[in-house]
């Protein structure tokens, strides 16, 4: 009897290795593992399947304070800044929020460092008119524990809370119109920092959209000014909002900051940090599973136990309660263009995965952070902001899902928010996307009238909370993977009604949304996993 | 359309109550010891006061005013005018002259419905820039309380609809008002517009406002 030969099992060709952090799934693969908000999953992906992990962390410089030091002694474009202090002065110190890094970084976290450096300086060189003031735009107002945190208790107890505060972008006093670019964007300032001979700006880079020009022009703005670039049609006009070059939000934001540069003295700070999100324990988070341990494995499975049998308030507080352990690796002052270039390269550097090819279907697993929600709930508008904004914004070139593919995102998308952090939010959610998710229609019909609702203002400028405006910018935030990706299912979503409510679909597990997603591209679809976090970019070709 | 922001006042925009201006008004009685006996009773009945308003407002109201019987209106008024000066202004939440400009710049007509009495009202309306208010009034006969209110009386489910008929006479849009309380007792008033939000709230408060993903404010 002739023996059958055995059935080939067709699949998509595996391309060539393009680097060392794109793994291709075989039959001898491990499963995956997936973040899916504050739980981990663990997933068999179709062989062909391609895997992009994140750089191993670039090295950390062994003295940061030297290098900071350094910077400030050699800056870019500018005096150093000794030269540039005299007894008298004023001088206002900004820096980044608590959006910045993600997931907050160890103690001491690096604008301490910086600070406690520059107030040295600043008090050896006679000036004692200093403030402190936290650029957080329409973000929300800091607690105190976040501010002593981000400065450390020496700082915190002698400038809190009348040198060391947060910008109020809707102190009626407290902002400065310093002019209009050519283009008629208005372009409205903090008054101390205005007011100031001299504003230090200490920065953190996570990502290549952050600093330069953005550090001032949108950290200590107001509503008027941030408008002309959080819309709709500037992030479409993006390609991606990561990358600088292509990026209009990017052009806007330096034609701004033109205007503050002709009535402004500003010296620029900027950081780069490694992605050391994960160490110690939790260091196999970032690894390939093909290289895990026995150890690693065992890790992962108390991990996973532990996590399902807790409630999802607690899960929640146990990750915030987990510092991530970045280190800083390059620092560079003066001049804010000279100064920001090379602290992007030092981004791209550490992001930059050189990527052959899009994918038909992209995977991303949405973790449990998003910059809007420190020490909160990742709301179904951030689970949106997470896919369609900075996933799918996280490339250089090409986007790394074709146009009309589709994006499987991994979370619960449960029915949940801050009422202290997010009031906007749920109105927003609840009243304006199940009318339109149209976000030029979001834009001009009701935009303005969240803006200067007073509830939401008095909760900005008294509570802890997002501005009015706030998830306007969040859903203008996905606008150009909205308009790109031709289907978005959510994986393992708890109910029908929030990805409904998105303009999405749901699966019950990622196997039947991998099936979903084949349907809508075809059998052979180019199946591709972003392995976050910690942050992969996508250098596409 | 046009649009409103409803106020409820004690509690909302200041931190007095109405047993606060009475207090003032017992402690400012003619005579030492009519003066002493009228705030020692009004003290030991606080917690008589806080049982009615807890199981009504309505019942609160009844039993509460009749504690002016009696009083001159002449003097009441002064009195009232020396109470704004002396303690009102004093006790005006921070967070209140803000939430009163913004909701100004939005072009909102403001407006104050209080269970307080108008004596007690009308300076602080003035003061705050308020355009409209409907307040409760002490019935007077031969210039003298009776210790009832004229009908009707401002509470509960009233100022919901006062809110209904005023809107209605003055051409608003409910749907575009904002109102602001402290109180349960006012969630009709809260109910009735399409923004409401409850202000420096108790705990029962505070979860129905969570339940009805109200924003809450802390004006203090």
């Amino acid at each position: 009897m002739r023996e059958r030969e055995p059935k080939l099992v067709r699949g998509p060709t595996p391309r060539h290795k393009e680097d060392d952090q794109v793994v291709y799934i075989d039959s001898n693969s491990a499963p995956r593992m997936i973040f899916s908000g504050e739980d981990l999953l663990l997933e068999d992906l179709p062989i062909g399947t391609r895997v992009i992990y994140s750089k191993p962390p670039l090295e950390g410089l062994a003295n940061p304070g030297a290098a900071i030091r350094y910077a400030l002694n050699h800056p870019l474009g500018a005096d150093p800044l000794y030269a540039q202090l005299a007894p008298g002065m004023r001088v206002t110190i900004a820096v980044d929020d608590i959006s910045l890094p993600l997931p907050p970084m160890t103690t001491p976290d690096i604008r301490q460092t910086i600070i406690e450096i520059l107030l040295e300086l600043l008090d050896a060189n006679g000036v004692d008119d200093v403030h402190i003031v936290i650029a957080n735009s329409l973000h929300r107002r800091l607690q105190p524990f976040e501010m002593k945190r981000m400065v450390g208790s020496k700082i915190y107890g002698a400038f809190y809370p009348d040198r060391y505060y947060n910008h109020d972008a809707e102190d009626p006093d407290g902002i400065v119109p310093l002019g209009k670019t050519d283009h008629n964007e208005p372009v409205n300032i903090n008054r101390r920092a205005v007011e100031s001979d001299l504003l230090i700006y200490v920065n953190i880079n996570l990502v290549p959209m952050d600093g330069g020009h953005k550090s001032v022009t949108v950290g200590l703005c107001d509503y008027e000014s941030l408008r002309p670039h959080h819309e709709p049609q500037t992030i479409r006009d993006s390609d991606s909002y990561m990358d600088p070059a292509k990026s209009m939000l990017n052009r806007k934001v330096e034609r701004m900051g033109a205007i503050v540069q002709q009535h402004m003295n500003v010296f620029h700070i900027e950081t780069a940090l490694n992605n050391r999100m994960f160490a110690g324990a939790t260091a196999f988070l970032s690894k390939n599973e093909d290289e895990f341990t026995e150890f690693d494995r065992l890790k992962f499975e108390a991990m996973r136990f532990g996590l399902s049998k807790m409630p999802a308030a607690a899960k929640r507080k146990l990750f915030h309660a987990i510092p991530a352990q970045y280190q800083l690796v390059s620092c560079h002052a003066g001049q804010t263009d000279l100064v920001h270039a090379k602290i992007v390269e030092k981004n791209f550097e550490q992001y930059m995965v050189g990527i052959r090819g899009q994918a038909d279907i992209l995977i991303c697993g949405v973790p449990f952070i998003s910059p809007y929600n420190v020490n909160s709930i990742l709301n179904p508008l951030l689970v949106q902001v997470m896919g369609l904004g900075y996933f799918h914004n996280f490339y250089r070139g090409k986007p790394i899902l074709r146009k009309g593919g589709v994006l499987i995102l991994c979370h619960p998308c449960y029915d949940e928010f801050d009422h202290e952090q997010h009031p906007s939010y749920i109105e927003f959610f609840n009243r304006l996307l199940p009318e339109t998710r149209d976000a030029m229609v979001l834009r001009h019909k009701y935009e303005e009238e969240f803006a200067k609702n007073p509830s939401y203002i008095s909760m900005y400028r008294r509570g802890h909370a997002y501005h009015g405006a706030h998830p306007f910018f969040m859903w203008y935030w996905g606008e150009n993977g909205r308009q790109h990706v031709g289907k978005v299912i959510v994986a393992g979503a708890e109910n029908a009604h929030v990805p409904a409510m998105l303009g999405w679909d749901r699966a019950d597990s990622l196997t039947e949304a991998i099936a979903m997603g084949r349907s809508f591209t075809g059998p052979s679809a180019e199946i591709t996993l972003m392995h976050h976090p910690p942050i992969v970019m996508a250098d596409v070709e | 359309m046009a649009a409103a922001a409803f106020y409820d006042l004690d509690g909302t925009l200041v931190r007095t109550n109405l047993v606060h201006a009475y207090a003032y008004n017992a402690r400012n009685q003619q005579g030492l010891l009519r003066s002493l006996t009228r705030t020692l009773s009004t003290m030991v009945s606080i917690p008589l006061f806080a049982a009615a308003d807890f199981y009504s407002r309505r019942a609160f109201n009844d039993l509460f005013f009749r504690r002016y019987t009696g009083e001159s209106e002449d003097r009441l008024r002064y009195l009232h005018e020396e109470l704004f000066e002396n303690v009102i202004r004093k006790s005006i939440f921070p967070g209140a002259y803000d939430l009163i400009d913004k909701s100004k710049r939005l072009g909102l007509r403001q407006v104050l419905v209080t269970g307080a009495l108008d004596l007690t009202v009308i300076p602080l309306a003035r003061h705050l820039g308020i355009d409209d208010w409907v307040t409760n009034r002490l019935e007077f006969v031969d210039s003298k309380a009776t210790g009832r209110l004229v009908p009707p009386i401002i509470a509960e489910a009233t100022k919901a609809s006062w809110i209904r008929t005023y809107a209605e006479k003055e051409g608003l849009s409910l749907s575009e008002c904002y109102s602001y309380s402290d109180s349960m007792s006012d969630l009709p008033m809260l109910s009735v517009v399409g923004h409401p939000t409850v202000v420096n709230p108790d705990f029962r408060l505070r979860n129905t406002a969570l339940a009805h993903d109200w924003p809450i404010l802390d004006l203090r």
